[in-house]
């Protein structure tokens, strides 16, 4: 296992494959009656959030205690970031205090690399800007192992605001690491630079895509949220338009197969990127992504803090 | 395999052969028929991964045709019970599956190839109280090759094997091995 988990790169195949085969394993104990497993005794777990955040926090959170670690939430709101703390006192304040791992959010991108470059415990990205988010990968490619079996060859499609999405560069990272094949569909305003470099394809026509004519027929279909929050330009003329072109409405669900997963990291605008006919019909997988984030979350602590440290051994 | 491991693997080398195996497992059945029929074969038995599950499955086989009688099984994996778990790298976990009905008040045969030092079965007794709390708990293993660490002993021995602590015993099983045999490796201190 790597130092530190900042980017979906840092996985290779055995790697991803043994923390997704470790997450089946931590699944099991949802749903037990007694959700406590002993590994990560004594050891200490600070969420370090610099932006907000509900699924990802409280799920790194149970997924820390449920191993017995220790977990401590510092949020910028409320803290001393709030009276003019620079990122790297606050990193080295908390990490001094003894602490075994951080988890850490930030609204700019690499400002999670910073941190793991200060301190000295490990660092878990969980989100830096429009960057990378590992662990959302991790339990997309969970939900989609879950559903398709293995991934090599699948052929996944990542739909929507891909500029600003941290969770479409980890996917794509984790997927191609995996052997899948992934389609980048968005309007070219919402596709980032550079995007020509990333080892998958791109496309603006989604009816092309999920019809298959395009790029041959689609696995899965990952609907991206409108990251409203980032957007500073006019990257579409209206919602009604963009809804029109890229949204997941009942009639572009009729182009895939009935057994084809829609999965969105959330939080999701209904209406808007997804219908709610997606959302909730048979083919969404939305809540069983959020199941998977504790497993896989789990699994990532597991797995970097519960063995000996390296070089130790 | 290697040159070594198929001299190893050598049926003329073996400490019980596959015919040895399987009339161990018989009289190991037997034993716990004559322990349990008392309580109205209230019992299940739980394999210790990797080689215990099958080895427990086996053992169900037996108690099925000898007392006709269907014990359930399961396996439990103790890998994030065991206090060694930072003096190495990171293990991989080994599947737990429940067996039909629990354990809660049933008398629970903890099932193992090796007994060593003992730190196995401790952690699979705290692994055992996450499943429930069973009237009883008692170990099966194939061969008891010495050298505890803990105040631990099996109920049912396959085989009491003296080793020293530089050798190294081997279990292969024809589930997971492509054959069965016990054979011990490496020199006698």
């Amino acid at each position: 296992m790597t130092r530190s988990l900042l980017s979906a790169a840092d996985l290779d195949r055995d790697e991803a494959t043994a923390l997704l085969d470790a997450a089946v394993r931590m699944h099991a104990v949802q749903s037990r009656e007694v959700k406590k497993l002993p590994p990560l005794r004594g050891r200490t777990i600070v969420n370090l959030f610099f932006e907000d955040s509900t699924r990802t926090r409280s799920s790194f959170e149970i997924a820390g205690k449920w191993l017995s670690a220790d977990v401590i939430n510092v949020s910028a709101k409320g803290s001393s970031v709030s009276k003019g703390e620079s990122l790297r006192d606050t990193a080295l304040t908390v990490a001094a205090m003894g602490v075994d791992l951080l988890v850490v959010r930030h609204g700019s991108s690499g400002a999670v690399q910073r941190v793991a470059s200060w301190v000295a415990c490990p660092v878990v990205n969980a989100g830096d800007g429009t960057h990378e988010h590992p662990t959302q990968a991790l339990l997309d490619a969970y939900t989609l192992r879950g559903r398709l079996g293995e991934l090599a060859d699948r052929h996944v499609a990542i739909v929507g605001d891909i500029a600003h999405s941290r969770v479409a560069r980890s996917n794509v990272l984790l997927l191609q690491t995996l052997g899948a094949r992934v389609t980048l569909v968005a309007p070219p305003t919402l596709l980032p630079a550079g995007v020509g470099g990333w080892p998958c394809e791109t496309d603006w026509d989604l009816d092309a895509t999920l019809s298959g004519k395009a790029h041959g027929d689609v696995d899965a279909v990952m609907m991206l949220r409108v990251q409203r929050e980032r957007m500073t330009g006019g990257y579409f003329p209206t919602e009604r338009e963009y809804a029109a072109g890229y949204g997941l409405s009942p009639q572009r669900l009729d182009l895939l197969d009935e057994d084809v997963p829609v999965l969105h990291p959330g939080p999701m605008n209904r209406g808007l990127e997804i219908s709610s006919a997606a959302a909730d019909g048979p083919r969404s997988v939305v809540l069983e992504q959020v199941q998977a984030g504790v497993a896989v979350r789990m699994a990532v602590l597991y797995r970097m803090l519960a063995g000996a440290a390296e070089g130790a051994a | 395999m290697t040159g070594s491991l198929r001299a190893q693997s050598d049926p003329a080398h073996a400490l019980l052969s596959a015919a040895d195996v399987g009339r161990t497992l018989d009289r190991i059945a037997h034993q716990v028929i004559e322990h349990t029929a008392h309580t109205g074969f209230d019992l299940v038995l739980l394999g210790i991964p990797t080689r215990g599950v099958p080895l427990a499955r086996r053992l169900a086989d037996r108690i099925d045709r000898f007392a006709d009688v269907r014990v359930p099984t399961g396996s439990l994996d103790v890998t994030l019970f065991r206090d060694d778990l930072r003096m190495r790298g990171v293990r991989p976990l080994g599947d737990t599956v429940e067996p039909e009905g629990g354990v809660t008040g049933r008398t629970v045969v903890l099932v193992d190839d090796v007994l060593f030092s003992g730190r196995t079965v401790r952690a699979a007794l705290d692994a055992l109280t996450e499943l429930g709390r069973p009237r009883a708990v008692q170990l099966a293993v194939l061969v008891d090759r010495g050298h505890r660490e803990l105040p631990i002993r099996a109920d049912y021995v396959g085989k009491n094997l003296p080793t020293s602590l530089t050798q190294t015993v081997r279990v292969l099983l024809d589930e997971i091995d492509g054959t069965d045999g016990v054979y011990v490796t490496g020199d006698r201190a």
